[in-house]
């Protein structure tokens, strides 16, 4: 974690950066101090959630301490602050603290002279492949030459040639020429991750970054050291050379593989989406995110998607489709349906579902279908879907979700269950078998891909990815955080709180609800938790929500 | 920036203008002279006869792609064009060159590359934007077709224009 978020309790101590006196808590990095006082210092080597071991000097900035008399008391200047004694050298920024009396200068004209310096040796042996490099438009190189270096090379000689496009893992590529070795992956590998696979091989200028030779760079957080390598070195396979990130759309959204809720940032361009990466949320992921998380999204353009309603398998429109789920809902009693929500659900179609229960007088036959899985004691949480909190606080199931669910499969087993609604669930994982399903008198199925239930739906109504819709969710450490739509839903294929409000309405009338702000504020009138909320106030960085019930019981939390 | 254009001094001859409006006068008989006595051609009868001959090196017409003298397709599908392309006309979609191929080292080409010749205004921006010397624009000028799908070229198309270019910056060449 970094230095600036220190506690009070930190005494403070006076710096002056740029002619400018300041106070930082002590222990802040001269690089932080620097950054907070809107004097950005370019950086390589130092990332704030790893250690500094400052070989990449580009950080060098002028200091100094106050002169001291004879007996150790500060010579004080005119304007009554300690007159500064400045070090002859440039020192570098990353791994001191700032000390009582400091002085920093971040632009003399020796500090630009050591940027240039350490910038052209930096590129000495660079290949400038930038038209072909990933990482060009997001390359800390590139801007820092073009904002710090010189304009033109004096290098005459040939340039060391080093491997290219070597295979360090499942789906990482190295090119160690484009490397600037400033050991970021290394020490991620080593700090974060505890797999310390990565390290530095060969002489002088033939470094170059390697796997330890029995091993491969296969860790769950590899493309992790995609994401801080400053440069093009690393490369991740799955978007080598797929599209140039200047195209890219930049969605701000939360992860849903698991219940940590991992803030990530999708990038997308022209209804496709290329990548995902990791956004920083100190109170959730830092600013990692596993590889088989961030990978999981090639499901959503799949050309199996449903993109149109279907009854018994005719695709019809959705009015029709609607008021036929509404006939067969009608025509059951409350105890012979079942509602099987999802923990994949957002908060407000959780809401709907619970009005949908509402409406069609259903007591205590529902429930979602838990996903459990090991956690890996970083980031991926046992609770694999992201919003069991929100199902539990709105009530779609008791503290134990699926404690239900064997009621569902004896019910259907003695006839006693005739229609079951699911919301984004393959009921054959609920329980049943092909042959349970075959005996109910309807199924309404929303969903976005076909499974097991798919083909016995009566009524199959496509929804939205989670890509594709805006709502809440309510992670294990219950903060409430926010999806927003990256790309649009395929065809014909409607928001999933647009269908739920539609079903409700066709059942029990017009609800009023136009807009997905008004289901939030339907929810936060009957909900305290999100009371005086807005999915605009729930922020980038979400919020964490107290609930009012009893604290549920948590296997594992994250981190 | 801005640059402010001095104002010349005017002499004394230039303020009366008179002198200007006579010799300008001059030239306008001087052609009227060899119209009448038929010197002058003013007609040209396009497309039987062409201006083709007479085109300036720097003429803008269809952007094309080019090979160089060892049969490389010079463009690496860095996309810049794709980028700069004012009426948004060109589509590229890149690939990895397989490990197997001459070209292997440059390991980026263009999957798809299609310029959309209804869209295209000719600006030429893509070829001062390309850093690969790959896209310039030659001096076909009359790009017709009967479909919408015959007015995309194809990269096929492109390099079919463009044709191979020689004596331009090689940094892909291995050094001596």
């Amino acid at each position: 974690m970094s230095t600036e978020t220190a506690a009070p309790a930190v005494p403070m101590v006076n710096v002056q950066i740029d002619g400018v006196w300041l106070q930082f808590p002590k222990g802040t990095r001269v690089i932080e101090a620097c950054g907070q006082a809107q004097k950005f210092i370019p950086r390589y080597c130092y990332h704030p959630k790893l250690s500094s071991p400052g070989n990449c000097r580009m950080c060098m900035v002028e200091m100094g301490m106050p002169k001291m008399t004879p007996d150790r008391k500060p010579v004080l200047g005119p304007d009554g602050k300690p007159e500064i004694a400045w070090i002859p050298r440039p020192q570098i920024s990353c791994a001191q603290d700032v000390a009582e009396g400091m002085g920093v200068r971040t632009g003399s004209p020796m500090v630009e002279e050591a940027r240039k310096g350490v910038l052209e040796f930096l590129l000495i042996n660079h290949p400038l492949d930038c038209p072909i490099c990933d990482q060009a438009g997001e390359c800390r190189l590139q801007e820092f030459s073009v904002e710090f270096g010189q304009g033109e090379s004096r290098f005459l000689d040939e340039k060391v040639k080093k491997p290219k496009s070597v295979e360090l893992g499942p789906r990482i590529t190295l090119d160690a020429e484009r490397c600037i070795l400033c050991t970021r992956c290394i020490r991620f590998m080593q700090e974060v991750a505890k797999d310390d696979v990565l390290g530095i091989v060969e002489r002088g200028s033939f470094n170059s970054i390697a796997c330890h030779p029995d091993r491969i760079l296969d860790n769950n957080y590899s493309l992790n050291t995609v994401d801080i390598c400053p440069v093009g070195a690393l490369t991740s396979n799955d978007f080598r050379f797929k599209m140039r990130v200047w195209f890219l759309k930049e969605t701000k959204t939360i992860d849903v593989n698991c219940g940590t809720g991992a803030n990530i940032i999708i990038g997308s361009r022209e209804n496709t989406i290329y990548r995902i990466t990791p956004r920083e949320n100190n109170d959730v992921n830092g600013v990692w995110l596993p590889d088989s998380h961030r990978l999981n999204f090639k499901y959503v353009a799949d050309e199996r998607r449903l993109t149109k309603p279907t009854v018994k398998g005719q695709p019809v429109d959705w009015r029709t489709a609607t008021a036929i789920a509404a006939e067969i809902l009608k025509a059951h009693t409350a105890e012979q349906l079942w509602l099987v929500a999802s923990g994949r659900q957002t908060n407000e179609e959780l809401f709907l579902t619970s009005r949908l229960i509402d409406a069609l007088e259903i007591e205590k036959q529902h429930d979602i279908l838990p996903r459990a899985g090991e956690p890996d004691g970083l980031l991926i949480a046992s609770d694999r879907n992201p919003n069991t909190t929100g199902a539990k606080l709105i009530g779609l199931c008791t503290s134990k979700p699926g404690s239900r669910l064997k009621n569902l499969v004896e019910g259907v087993r003695s006839g006693a269950i005739k229609t079951v609604i699911t919301l984004g669930e393959d009921l054959t994982k609920c329980g049943l078998t092909a042959a349970d399903l075959k005996k109910l008198d309807a199924i309404i199925a929303l969903d976005i891909l076909p499974n097991q239930t798919t083909p016995h739906a009566t009524v199959l109504l496509p929804a939205s990815a989670w890509v594709e819709k805006r709502g809440s969710m309510i992670n294990v450490k219950d903060r409430l955080q926010r999806l927003n739509r990256a790309v649009a839903a395929p065809g014909d294929a409607h928001d999933d709180w647009e269908i739920l409000r539609d079903l409700i309405a066709a059942v029990s009338g017009s609800n009023g609800l136009a807009m997905i702000e008004d289901v939030f504020k339907a929810m936060a009138a009957d909900h305290s938790e999100f009371a005086g909320l807005s999915l605009s106030k729930i922020g980038d960085l979400g919020l964490p929500v107290v609930s009012e019930k009893a604290p549920e019981p948590e296997s594992a939390a994250a981190h | 920036m801005a640059y402010v254009v001095p104002r010349p001094n005017l002499t004394w001859k230039e303020k009366i203008y008179l002198p200007s409006i006579v010799a300008g006068m001059m030239i306008t008989f001087k052609h009227l002279k060899r119209m009448l006595k038929g010197e002058t051609k003013v007609v040209m009868q396009y497309p039987e006869e062409k201006w083709d001959a007479q085109m300036p090196e720097h003429y803008r017409g269809a952007p094309t792609l080019v090979t160089d003298e060892h049969g490389r397709e010079r463009c690496v599908a860095c996309q810049l064009c794709e980028f700069i392309c004012p009426p948004r006309a060109i589509t590229i979609k890149p690939e990895e060159i397989p490990s197997g191929d001459k070209f292997a080292k440059v390991e980026k080409r263009p999957k798809v590359f299609e310029i959309d010749m209804i869209r295209c205004i000719y600006c030429g921006l893509c070829e001062e934007v390309c850093p690969e010397q790959a896209i310039f624009l030659r001096k076909d000028y009359a790009i017709t077709g009967i479909t919408r799908a015959e007015m995309v070229h194809d990269k096929a198309k492109l390099y079919e224009l463009g044709g191979v270019f020689t004596g331009l910056v090689n940094k892909w060449n291995p050094k001596k």
